[in-house]
């Protein structure tokens, strides 16, 4: 299925892509997606906040297709 | 209720102003809360010269309505204003504005200040300073309580 992802701030920077696309398997986890990117990009980032189609979701989240997954850093607004 | 994201500077107390002109609560509210944030000059140890502030659009407003709506039902709230700036900050420029009305002074001050701590924690807002020694993404708010 495929998914869309977003980065945003430093996590953009680190990634050198500001959205793309993926084709994955079913019964995937946002997590898991997490982990595959990271791994695939061979980077480290500590602690990174998921929301799917603009809402937070826990990290065992299970994709559906053609969901808008984004993967930022801790907020600092305000 | 209003929520924006301006990228326009904008004066909070005149926002509040005009904002509560345009409401029909006179006689209803006895008290009104406010939060105002504004851009310094200074940040841990180093000097401050500007900001940009980048958020995640098709999230931000669904998710601070979302933190609104939450503290008129917990709080019977009259009304909540939410306005917050992107883009390139000034110092001195007001970053963010929460205002609550409520009847009594309870409610619109605890509710004002979840709102505050809401959009802190959650609200998919990003800081980059710029020093003068070179740019920084800010990486973590400070506690507020």
């Amino acid at each position: 299925m495929q998914i869309n992802i977003k980065y945003f701030a430093s996590l953009r920077e680190l990634m050198g892509e500001a959205s793309t696309q993926v084709d994955v398997e079913d019964n995937l986890s946002v997590n898991d997606l997490w982990q595959s990117l990271v791994t695939q990009k061979n980077v480290e980032f500590d602690t990174v906040m998921m929301a799917v189609n603009a809402e937070y979701v826990k990290p065992d989240y299970q994709l559906q297709p053609g969901d808008e997954v984004a993967f930022f850093p801790p907020v600092t607004g305000g | 209720m209003l929520i924006e994201i301006r990228e326009q500077p904008f004066h909070a107390y005149d926002e509040i102003n005009t904002y509560l002109n345009s409401l029909d609560i006179s006689g209803q509210y006895g008290a009104t809360a406010s939060f105002v944030g504004s851009m310094r000059d200074f940040s841990e140890d180093k000097t401050v010269t500007g900001m940009t502030l980048e958020h995640y659009p098709e999230m931000t407003e669904k998710h601070l309505t979302k933190i609104a709506n939450d503290a008129i039902q917990k709080w019977q709230l009259l009304d909540v204003l939410i306005l917050h700036r992107i883009g390139k900050i000034e110092i001195s420029d007001d970053i963010v504005l929460v205002a609550t009305w409520s009847a009594h002074r309870k409610e619109a001050f605890e509710s004002c200040r979840m709102i505050m701590e809401e959009l802190k924690s959650t609200a998919p807002f990003w800081k980059k300073e710029e020093t003068t020694r070179g740019s920084r993404w800010v990486e973590k708010n400070t506690a507020g309580f």
